[in-house]
């Protein structure tokens, strides 16, 4: 259902050999909540350091897709799956495979900025800290080179040991994001990282996503397809728990082979 | 056609104002009768009492004469009391709280079990008494000991505690668990480092307030059978004691019309060890208390 059709050949850019690895691969996810069939015959195929965008209406199962690729969404009681999804060639729903383990490989960053009730230093150390960490030169070591990839040193260095609720909410994310960064992720999941956030906030986010898919693959849920369109290499087109289309941002953009993706692009619904 | 017509609604306007401050008076004056009670209670207890309050009066012994009563036996008694009662009752309470909130699936054994906790804060105290009297002092052969009387009171406050705890728990927002559980932190980890601080200024109200109760009570140590003029404090958890309920209880059913005024000032001593509990439970709460 959800092959990548392109209509015309795509140019290939340097960022864009066909070198590049899968990092995540799935195939035929289904999920249910009790009896609501959320996600539907889900094939996607994600590769490493790209900006990966999941657009689609509320409802449409991003959300869930992407909690489900580290499996937060178990999180919630009477969710149930089959298919399955690799990470880096592995079963992530295989018995031994155990969630901890995954979400350390796999950072997450949340649609409200949800820095813990303690100071920028600590939320940062959190990560290094729960495994196992406790040399405190090497924890200095991670809180700083998480926060200048988080693009933040130089705004809070000075301020490291007060509160996280004492900086503005674009300084919160952005502090949600260093402390992703201190475990020292592989992936980054953005759960509309930016919906909270005012326009010049969200431009920070969005530069400093372009400026970390360098070193991570990022898959990045977002309401907004200007957004998608600024900031991702593809695009996944969801709705109602498919994958309606997934191709090259600019190819979703410009060219949809879906009349569904083309009608939600411009705004005829969602 | 409109349905509002602006003429009835002026007409009507009078007798809503009327009714609004009516309400406004009536509450007023509700929260002033209670005040009232509450001033006369304590102008009588202290004016009662305060002549008799001394040093002498915390420092002496219980004794048939009046002016040489004291309330040293059961000030400290109380005080030993709170050393068995508080470890046992936050320990368990604040478990099964984290049991309850955490890790128990919703089901109806678990819905059952919530459900019974607060109605268990129901239960009067006496009925604690009974059952503290036949599984402590009986059949665990502990008497009538600091122990058993503060295992009965431990059991007495235990759902108290439960339920403040669970809303405490509760009212950690779900966010923060998210961003733990995200960077691969366990249960146990995520419990320890980010649930139980955000939620120690509510879990140590409650407690601490349950503990208050647990001092003022005295129908479970009545019918535990713990006396009430001794002469000597305990010196362990195995020894009996007296507490200050029990004294204060024991000087007002004197016939004497003296010993009115030594249970006037018995009152005076509970009500500052309440008083005193009860702001270390505010200073804890502001001084913990985090916005998020």
């Amino acid at each position: 259902m959800t092959t990548i059709i392109t209509k015309k050949p795509i140019i290939e850019t340097v960022s864009n050999q066909p070198s590049k690895k899968a990092v995540y691969e799935t195939k035929q996810l289904n999920l249910w909540y009790g009896s609501n069939h959320a996600l539907k015959n889900i094939d996607l195929e994600i590769m490493e350091n790209e900006v990966t965008a999941i657009i689609g209406p509320s409802g449409c199962g991003k959300s869930t897709y992407i909690k489900t690729l580290n499996r937060m969404v178990e999180l919630v009681t009477s969710v149930k799956t089959s298919g399955e999804i690799l990470y880096r060639g592995r079963n992530i729903f295989d018995q031994d495979y155990g969630v901890e383990e995954l979400r350390t490989r796999v950072g997450m960053v949340f649609q409200k900025p949800n820095p813990f009730p303690k100071s920028i230093y600590d939320n940062v150390a959190y990560g290094p800290r729960i495994h196992g960490i406790k040399n405190k030169k090497i924890l200095d070591e991670i809180v700083e080179k998480s926060l200048r990839g988080a693009a933040i040193w130089d705004e809070v260095k000075d301020r490291l040991n007060e509160n996280a609720y004492s900086i503005s909410g674009g300084q919160q994310q952005r502090i949600c994001i260093a402390r992703a960064l201190a475990i020292e992720p592989d992936v980054i999941l953005m759960d509309e990282p930016t919906s909270a956030l005012d326009p010049i906030s969200t431009l920070k986010v969005e530069e400093l996503v372009q400026e970390l898919k360098k070193d991570y693959s990022i898959i990045i849920v977002t309401h907004n397809m200007q957004q998608a369109a600024r900031i991702s290499d593809k695009t996944a087109f969801f709705l109602n728990g498919e994958v309606v289309e997934f191709d090259h941002t600019d190819t979703i953009f410009s060219n949809p082979s879906d009349k569904r993706t083309e009608d939600y692009i411009s705004g005829r619904f969602g | 056609m409109r349905y509002i017509e602006q003429q009835t609604v002026v007409k009507r306007m009078d007798g809503r104002l009327i009714i609004n401050a009516v309400f406004k008076y009536l509450f007023m004056a509700a929260t002033l009768l209670a005040l009232l009670a509450l001033v006369i209670l304590l102008y009588r207890i202290v004016t009662q009492g305060a002549g008799h309050l001394s040093i002498d009066f915390l420092m002496n012994f219980a004794s048939r004469f009046p002016e040489q009563a004291g309330i040293k036996a059961a000030l400290v008694g109380s005080l030993w009391l709170m050393m068995v009662v508080a470890p046992t009752s936050i320990i368990l309470g604040v478990g099964s709280a984290i049991y309850l909130e955490e890790y128990a699936r919703q089901n109806r054994i678990t819905t059952f079990i919530r459900m019974n906790i607060s109605n268990l804060a129901g239960v009067p105290s006496v009925v604690f008494g009974l059952l503290g009297l036949t599984i402590f002092v009986r059949a665990l052969s502990l008497g009538n000991s600091v122990l058993a009387a503060g295992f009965t009171m431990s059991l007495l406050i235990l759902p108290v505690i439960v339920v403040a705890s669970q809303e405490a728990i509760r009212s950690v927002p779900g966010e923060l668990r998210d961003a733990s559980y995200g960077m691969g932190a366990t249960k146990w980890q995520t419990i320890v480092k980010i649930i139980l601080p955000a939620a120690i200024p509510g879990v140590l109200t409650g407690s601490i307030l349950a503990l208050s109760r647990a001092i003022g009570e005295t129908a479970p140590l009545i019918v535990i059978g713990i006396p009430v003029i001794i002469q000597f404090l305990p010196a362990g958890v195995m020894d009996t004691f007296t507490a200050l309920p029990m004294q204060i209880y024991d000087w007002s059913s004197r016939p004497q019309q003296e010993f009115q005024t030594v249970a006037a000032a018995g009152i005076i001593v509970l009500m500052a060890v309440l008083l005193f509990m009860n702001s270390i439970a505010v200073i804890i709460r502001n001084k913990f208390d985090k916005r998020y």
